[in-house]
C-alpha cells in the first residue's frame, strides 16, 4: 500500500516537471477556456456574467391576471441574460418559428386560462391548457425554460388558485418531452421554487428581491472550463498509460520487479499515478479559473466527488489504450485521437443537443459527456444528490474499463517471464 | 568460507532457443566473481534469473539461503543489482532517484538519508545530488546506476557490465568503486566481456559462451590449462590477408597455435624467443608486413582462445 503510494507520487512528480505534459496538461486547456469565452463573449461584460438568451415567444391569448404575470415573469429583467422573450398573439405563428428554429420554445396561454384556473369547477380540458411547444433539438435550453416555467406553475398551484395545470398533464398531453428537462434545467427551476413567496398576496408575483436571482444568471464559462479540463484530462491519461510502457522499455520496469515489491504494488502504483496527475490537473483548472475568472463550479463536495469519478472512469480509458499500444508513441497517437474524439462527442465544444441522436448515445461512452453533466448541474445550483447518475455511470465505466485492461495487460504481460 | 550464491543445473529457454544451457557455479563469500563471455553468452540472462526476474527453465539458485524459485522476495532482500542498462528516471534528480529505489528497498526516514547520502559520497556525487539525471554524462549515470544497487546494503551485489560504453576515465572510477566495495566486505558478482576487467578485479572467474560455462577457477588456474605458454602478437597491415599464412606458421618447431584474429596474427608457443626468427621469415617469404610485435604472456584471452578456437571480441 505504502509503496503503490511513494510509486504514484514519483509518477506525479515527473508529470509535473515535463515541460511539454504541463503545456498539455494546464496551459492549453486554460489558453482554451480564454478563447472560447471570449468568442462566446463571457469577458465583454463587467459584471463577468455571460448571456445564454434563449429565444421564445409568449403567445397570451389569455390577456388575464395569470396570463399577463407569466408574460412578466417571463420578461423581468432578472432572466434578461437567460431568455429573450418576445410576445406574439399568433399561435400558429410561434409554432412555425419553433420549427424554423429561430425561437426555441413557444409558450402558448389559452383563451380563458385565469378564468378557467378561478372557477369553481376548473375544466382538465386541453382547450385551458398551457401549450410548452418546443424544439426537440435544443434539450437543454428547453429544459430550462420549462423549469421556469414549472416553477411558475408550480407557485400557481402554491397560492391554490387551482391544482390542475401540472406539468405532468402537459407532459401526458405529450407537449413536452421528458428528456426535455435536463438537469441544468430542473436545478433552475428548483430555485425559482425555492424563492420565498408572501403568502398573502392574492396574485402571482414574483418576489424579485432577493439575492437569488444572482445565481441564475448562466455564466458561459461554465460550460466551458469543465468541457476543456476533461477534454485534456484525457491527454493526462494517456500520458500515464505511456509512462507505464515508458518504464517497461526504459528498464525501469524491470528494476522494480527485482526490488522487494510485487508485481501488484508496482502497477497499482502506475495506475494510482495515473489518478493523482489527473486530479491535481483538474484541481488546478478549477481553482484557477475560479480565483482569475470568479467562475463558480459549485458545491465543494460535489465538485470533489465528480473530479474524482471522473478521473476514475478517465483513467480506465488510460489503461485500455495502454493495454492495446505496444509503444509508448503508439499510446501517445491513439491517445491523442481518443482524446478529440472524446472532446466533441462528449460535448466540450458543442452541446450535444446539437448532435444527432446516435451520436448523443454513443456519447455515453465517454467520461467527458458524464463529468460535464456533473459539472453544468453543481454550477446552477444542483447539490450531490443531482451527482448520482454521473458518479454511479463514471464509477461503472472505471470498473469496467480496469477489468479489461487488467486481463489484457495479463495476457500481455508485462515481465516476460 | 561460506557460499552465498550455489547455482545449479540453471537453463533457459526462450522459445526454442537455448541462451543458457545447464550452468552451476559458487560464489563464496567476500569475493569478487566474474563471469566473463563475448555478447551474446548469456550473461544478462544468467543474472535475470538469479535476480529473480525471469523464472529459469530448469534448475534453481541459493542465495543467501533463498532459493529463486520458491522464496523470490528472500532472495530479492540479499541481492542488489546493477542492471546492463541504465535505469533511472532522467527527470529526477539523482538524490530523488536514490530516495524512491531505497524506499523501493523498505527503507524510510532518518536511515534513508543518511544511507542516501552515504551511497552519493561513494559514487562520487555529492555535489551533483540535486541535478536531474538526464543533465549527466554517461559515466555520472553509471554512477548513479550502481548506487541505485548499494542502497539496502545487499549481501551480494550483481553487476551486469556496468562499464559498457562509458570513457576510460569513468571506467577506471567504477572498477575503483567495485573494489572499494569488495574491501568493505560486499560479495560481487560481475559480468564483462573484457578480459582485462575479469583479471583485474576477480578472485575467480567463469568463461561462459554459448550458454555454457566452459572453465573456472581463479586466474591462474584457467591460464594453466593453457599450458605454460607465451604468445606471439603480429601486426599487420589492414590490407594483408594472413590466414594463408597459418599452415606454414603451424609447420615451425614449437609453434602450438596460429590464428588470424582481425590485423593480428597470434602464435602460441613456450618459448616466444625461439620461434620469432622462423615466424618474421615465414611472414616475409609472403610478403605480408609486419608492423610491430608483442609478446603476452598467457591471459584469459588466451584461455578462451585456446577453449573456443574464437577471440573473446569479434
Ligand atoms: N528476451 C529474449 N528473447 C529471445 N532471445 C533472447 C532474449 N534475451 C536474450 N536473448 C538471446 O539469448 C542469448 C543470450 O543473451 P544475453 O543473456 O543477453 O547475453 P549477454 O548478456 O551475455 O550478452 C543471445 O543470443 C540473445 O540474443
Ligand atoms: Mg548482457
Amino acid at each position: 500500500m505504502l509503496k503503490t503510494f511513494l510509486i504514484g507520487l514519483k509518477d506525479l512528480k515527473i508529470a509535473f516537471r515535463d515541460r511539454a505534459a504541463l503545456i498539455f496538461m494546464l496551459l492549453t486547456p486554460f489558453l482554451l477556456t480564454i478563447g472560447m469565452g471570449l468568442v462566446t463573449g463571457r469577458f465583454s461584460s463587467n459584471d463577468n456574467s455571460g448571456a445564454l438568451n434563449i429565444p421564445i415567444v409568449i403567445v397570451n391569448l389569455d390577456n388575464d391576471s395569470l396570463g399577463n404575470t407569466l408574460v412578466e415573469v417571463f420578461s423581468s429583467e432578472e432572466l434578461a441574460d437567460l431568455l429573450e422573450t418576445t410576445t406574439s398573439q399568433d399561435a400558429e405563428a410561434a409554432r412555425l418559428l419553433v420549427n424554423e428554429d429561430e425561437i426555441t420554445v413557444a409558450i402558448i396561454i389559452p383563451e380563458g386560462f385565469t378564468q378557467n384556473i378561478f372557477s369553481a369547477n376548473a375544466s382538465q380540458s386541453e382547450e385551458y391548457q398551457i401549450e410548452f411547444y418546443a424544439n426537440p433539438s435544443r434539450p437543454t435550453s428547453a429544459g430550462i425554460v420549462k423549469t421556469i416555467l414549472d416553477g411558475f406553475m408550480a407557485r400557481v398551484d402554491e397560492m391554490r388558485v387551482g391544482g390542475i395545470t401540472s406539468v405532468a398533464q402537459l407532459i401526458i398531453s405529450g407537449r413536452i418531452s421528458p428528456e426535455g428537462a435536463n438537469a441544468v434545467g430542473e436545478e433552475i427551476g428548483a430555485r425559482f421554487e425555492n424563492t420565498p413567496t408572501d403568502s398573502d398576496e392574492t396574485l402571482i408575483t414574483l418576489n424579485t428581491s432577493t439575492n437569488q436571482t444572482q445565481t441564475n444568471e448562466v455564466d458561459m464559462l461554465a460550460y466551458i472550463a469543465p468541457g476543456m479540463a476533461l477534454m485534456f484530462l484525457m491527454y493526462t491519461v494517456s500520458y500515464g498509460g505511456r509512462s507505464i510502457l515508458a518504464e517497461k522499455s526504459g528498464g525501469t520496469l524491470t528494476r522494480l520487479l527485482v526490488t522487494p515489491t510485487n508485481s501488484m504494488q508496482i502497477l497499482g502504483g502506475k495506475v494510482f499515478g495515473i489518478f493523482l496527475t489527473g486530479a491535481a490537473q483538474m484541481f488546478i483548472l478549477i481553482g484557477a479559473t475560479t480565483l482569475l475568472f470568479q467562475l463558480q463550479w459549485g458545491d465543494m463536495l460535489g465538485i470533489v466527488l465528480i473530479v474524482f469519478a471522473a478521473v476514475f472512469g478517465a483513467t480506465g480509458w488510460g489503461l485500455l489504450i495502454t493495454a492495446f499500444a505496444r509503444t509508448p508513441n503508439q499510446v501517445g497517437s491513439v491517445g491523442s485521437a481518443v482524446m478529440l474524439i472524446f472532446a466533441i462527442m462528449g460535448g466540450s465544444f458543442l452541446s450535444t443537443e446539437n448532435m444527432p441522436a446516435f451520436v448523443q448515445t454513443l456519447s455515453k461512452i465517454t467520461p467527458n459527456a458524464w463529468a460535464l453533466d456533473g459539472f453544468t448541474s453543481l454550477a446552477f445550483g444542483g447539490n450531490i444528490a443531482s451527482l448520482t447518475t454521473p458518479l454511479l455511470a463514471l464509477l461503472t465505466m472505471g470498473i469496467v474499463l480496469f477489468l479489461v485492461s487488467a486481463f489484457l495487460f495479463g495476457r500481455k504481460n508485462l515481465v516476460q517471464k | 568460507m561460506a557460499n552465498i550464491l550455489e547455482v545449479q543445473n540453471l537453463v533457459k529457454n526462450y522459445g526454442d532457443f537455448q541462451a543458457v544451457k545447464g550452468v552451476s557455479f559458487n560464489i563464496q563469500e567476500g569475493e569478487i566473481f566474474s563471469l566473463l563471455g563475448p555478447n551474446g553468452a548469456g550473461k544478462t540472462t544468467t543474472i535475470s534469473m538469479l535476480s529473480t526476474l525471469y523464472e529459469p527453465t530448469s534448475g534453481d539458485a541459493i542465495i543467501a539461503g533463498h532459493s529463486v524459485k520458491k522464496n523470490p522476495m528472500g532472495v530479492r532482500n540479499a541481492i542488489g543489482v546493477v542492471p546492463q542498462d541504465l535505469a533511472l528516471y532522467e527527470d529526477l534528480t539523482a538524490k530523488e532517484n536514490l530516495i524512491f529505489w531505497g524506499q523501493m528497498y523498505n527503507l524510510s526516514g532518518k536511515s534513508l538519508s543518511s544511507r542516501v547520502d552515504e551511497v552519493l559520497e561513494q559514487i562520487g556525487l555529492t555535489d551533483k545530488a540535486k541535478n536531474k539525471v538526464k543533465t549527466f554524462s554517461g559515466g555520472m549515470k553509471r554512477r548513479v546506476n550502481i548506487g541505485v544497487g548499494l542502497l539496502h546494503k545487499p549481501q551480494l551485489l550483481f553487476m551486469d557490465e556496468p562499464t559498457v560504453g562509458i570513457d576510460p576515465q569513468s571506467r577506471r572510477a567504477i572498477l575503483d568503486t567495485v573494489k572499494d566495495l569488495n574491501k568493505q566486505g560486499m560479495t560481487v558478482l560481475y559480468t564483462t566481456h573484457y578480459m582485462e576487467e575479469a583479471e583485474e578485479l576477480s578472485n575467480r572467474v567463469g568463461i561462459i559462451d554459448h550458454g555454457e560455462l566452459i572453465a573456472i577457477g581463479t586466474q591462474k588456474e584457467l591460464t594453466k590449462q593453457v599450458g605454460e605458454t607465451e604468445t606471439l602478437i603480429l601486426h599487420v597491415g589492414e590490407n594483408e590477408d594472413p590466414s594463408a599464412l597459418i599452415p606454414s606458421l603451424k609447420e615451425i618447431k614449437n609453434v602450438l597455435d596460429a590464428n588470424v584474429i582481425g590485423n593480428e596474427i597470434s602464435v602460441v608457443t613456450p618459448s616466444a624467443k625461439d620461434v620469432l626468427a622462423s615466424v618474421v621469415t615465414k611472414a616475409n617469404e609472403r610478403g605480408i608486413k609486419i608492423y610491430s610485435i608483442d609478446i603476452r604472456e598467457p591471459n584469459l584471452e588466451a584461455v578462451f582462445l585456446h577453449l573456443t578456437g574464437r577471440a573473446l571480441r569479434d
